[in-house]
């Protein structure tokens, strides 16, 4: 583990960013493929509820939903994790024994970060204790900003420290990082550290992941893999409502990084309304009529 | 030097916007010499399928408008049609009315528009009741909007016929999805503009053009509609949308009257089948 050479970052060329991100979205999906891409974006959802009015039984319900996503459709695979405040981890685990399904836990003061270590260290180690599989973390983007580099290398690897063997998840909040060349930066500071997965956004702020941002990240994974040899996932989250967008993205992951990278194990997507626009398209692929958000279960 | 006439491309008209047809199809509208007046988008299923989800998103909202705006709006309609009299006028004598015909209709058309702003807050009154029941309840019935309606617009008078649908459908608080005259479409575009300069919120009217034995299946067919009116008396096509209309149990209205520029036909009953009663039992003391 060792502090990456900021003064050899890539730099980042926006306008060749935007127009690649662009081409990615003209690709034509269709029958089969698509309801592969379907799929297998569906399993790579991360089940997500982070509000301040989440109660135990909104907890309950979503896992359920998350192991029964639309019973009258057969083979269907579940969804990769469920998402949710370390309070409410004992919940979800207990919910989801014996399916398969993992769950991921916020912690160091989400979304805003703004705390002391102690803190952040005690938040992500409850929620270790509570039994979360993965850990979301957010950045000091406050550090960050200022170029205090070194601070947040050394709280992400004290996080890291701290999960064990739970998965950690590194958001950088993409949002509030201004700049394609910022968000570059931080990824690789956050891969040095020893983040198992880069996250785009907590999904509390506005613009969360954009296609842009993924891609630039994705790029930076490809780098630090050639480099080290170690793979790492991305985990776009925020803003990702329609299958369109979800199928979008897993084109720019396949010609960005390649099928290896097309699991569940290193992509995933963080959403909450994404799942059910999935099953009202792949309905439709069944039934080729278009279908309404009446016929499926909120959450 | 002669100047070149800057000719107007006929799009459609989806979520306050006006993109063309994503099938890239279009058809020669001709008038009756013969010649070439515009050409006109042969809207797909995609097409219909992005009018439904931006129809979808703002029908909640544009129901919730208070009863006095949504007059005002379609006042406001009104205000802009008879602003664009004459072009509208023009139009429609391109593809075939008289100019006594065409001065008519528009100027029904824009008296119809104000009929129903002045129902926007009337009609509630009229189709409402108090219920007499047996136990301790104070039992009351009120209309409701029914959510996203399809349109397929009469054939005939391609203005006041599709004034005299859409009118209804969105003073009840609906949003709608209109398929406009096959046989004349091109003054429908015209009033989309007119829509879209009259506060009229993004997706509460959309306007699509083509063929109708293309598309009336999925006008039927699409679960997120909630309701169908259909124009016409082309019997098999009435039976296919009765078939489809099935899967979600939409309800089918069928108007095979021809006679738009009728008195009868305009009324609150037009507002009236496209809502839904809904009724309380509210307990009371005995």
């Amino acid at each position: 583990m060792n502090f990456p050479d900021l003064e050899k970052t890539l730099k980042i060329d926006k306008v060749g960013v935007h127009e690649r991100v662009n081409r990615f979205c003209k690709r034509s999906i269709k029958t089969s493929a698509k309801t592969h891409g379907l799929h297998l974006a569906l399993s790579m959802i991360d089940l997500t509820t982070l509000e301040g009015k989440d109660t135990p039984k909104k907890v309950v319900q979503l896992c359920y939903k998350a192991q029964h996503l639309h019973d009258s459709m057969l083979d269907l695979p579940t969804v990769a994790a469920v998402c949710v405040y370390p309070t409410l981890v004992g919940v979800a685990k207990k919910e989801l024994i014996g399916s398969g399904i993992n769950v991921a836990s916020v912690a160091t003061a989400f979304p805003s970060g703004q705390s002391t270590l102690e803190v952040k260290l005690n938040d992500t180690k409850f929620a270790v204790d509570q039994g979360a599989d993965e850990v979301d973390m957010v950045i000091s983007r406050g550090n960050f900003l200022a170029g205090e580099y070194n601070f947040v290398f050394d709280e992400i690897a004290a996080i890291k420290e701290a999960c064990g063997k739970a998965h950690l998840k590194v958001i950088l909040e993409t949002g509030e990082l201004d700049t394609l060349d910022n968000v570059r930066k931080a990824s690789d500071i956050a891969m040095y550290a020893g983040a198992d997965f880069i996250k785009t956004s907590t999904g509390k702020i506005s613009p969360a992941a954009t296609m842009s941002v993924t891609y630039v990240m994705l790029v930076a994974i490809k780098d630090y893999c050639k480099k080290t040899g170690i793979k790492i996932g991305m985990k776009p989250a925020g803003g990702i409502l329609t299958a369109k967008q979800s199928l979008q993205y897993l084109v720019m992951l396949k010609e960005t990084l390649g099928d290896s990278w097309m699991n569940k194990d290193l992509f995933r997507f963080g959403a909450s309304r994404l799942a059910n626009d999935i099953l009202m398209q792949l309905e439709k692929q069944e039934s080729g009529i278009y279908q309404s958000l009446d016929y499926f279960s909120k959450d | 030097m002669s100047r070149i006439d800057v000719l107007k491309t006929y799009k459609i008209f989806i979520g306050g916007k006006f993109p063309r047809t994503e099938s890239g199809r279009f058809s020669p509208l001709k008038n009756k010499d013969g010649d070439l007046v515009a050409n006109i988008c042969l809207s797909s299923r995609k097409d219909f399928r992005n009018a439904v989800v931006s129809c979808r998103n703002t029908q909640k909202q544009w129901e919730n408008t208070t009863a006095l705006n949504k007059g005002q709006i379609l006042y406001r309609i009104a205000e802009i049609l008879e602003g664009r009299k004459s072009q509208f006028i023009e139009e429609l004598m391109m593809t075939g009315s008289s100019k006594y015909q065409a001065k008519n209709e528009v100027e029904q058309s824009i008296d119809r528009l104000i009929y129903y702003a002045g129902w926007s807050d009337k009609f509630q009154q009229i189709f409402s009741s108090v219920n007499p029941v047996a136990s301790n309840h104070f039992n009351f019935s009120v209309p409701q909007a029914m959510g996203v309606i399809s349109v397929i617009a009469p054939n005939e008078f391609p203005l006041l016929g599709l004034v005299s649908i859409v009118a209804p459908v969105i003073v009840g608080g609906n949003s709608c999805i209109v398929l406009s005259s096959e046989e004349n479409p091109m003054v429908s575009i015209s009033f989309a503009e007119v829509l879209n300069t009259s506060d009229v919120p993004h997706g509460v009217v959309n306007i699509l053009t083509g063929e109708r034995k293309e598309l009336v299946s999925y006008f039927a067919s699409h679960k997120d509609v909630n309701s169908i009116i259909y124009c016409g008396d082309k019997n098999e096509e009435i039976k296919e949308i009765e078939k489809v209309s099935v899967e979600n149990l939409k309800r089918v209205k069928i108007y095979k009257r021809k006679n738009w520029n009728d008195k009868t036909s305009q009324s609150p009953y037009f507002i009236e089948q496209c809502q839904e009663i809904k009724t309380t039992w509210h307990p009371t003391e005995s």
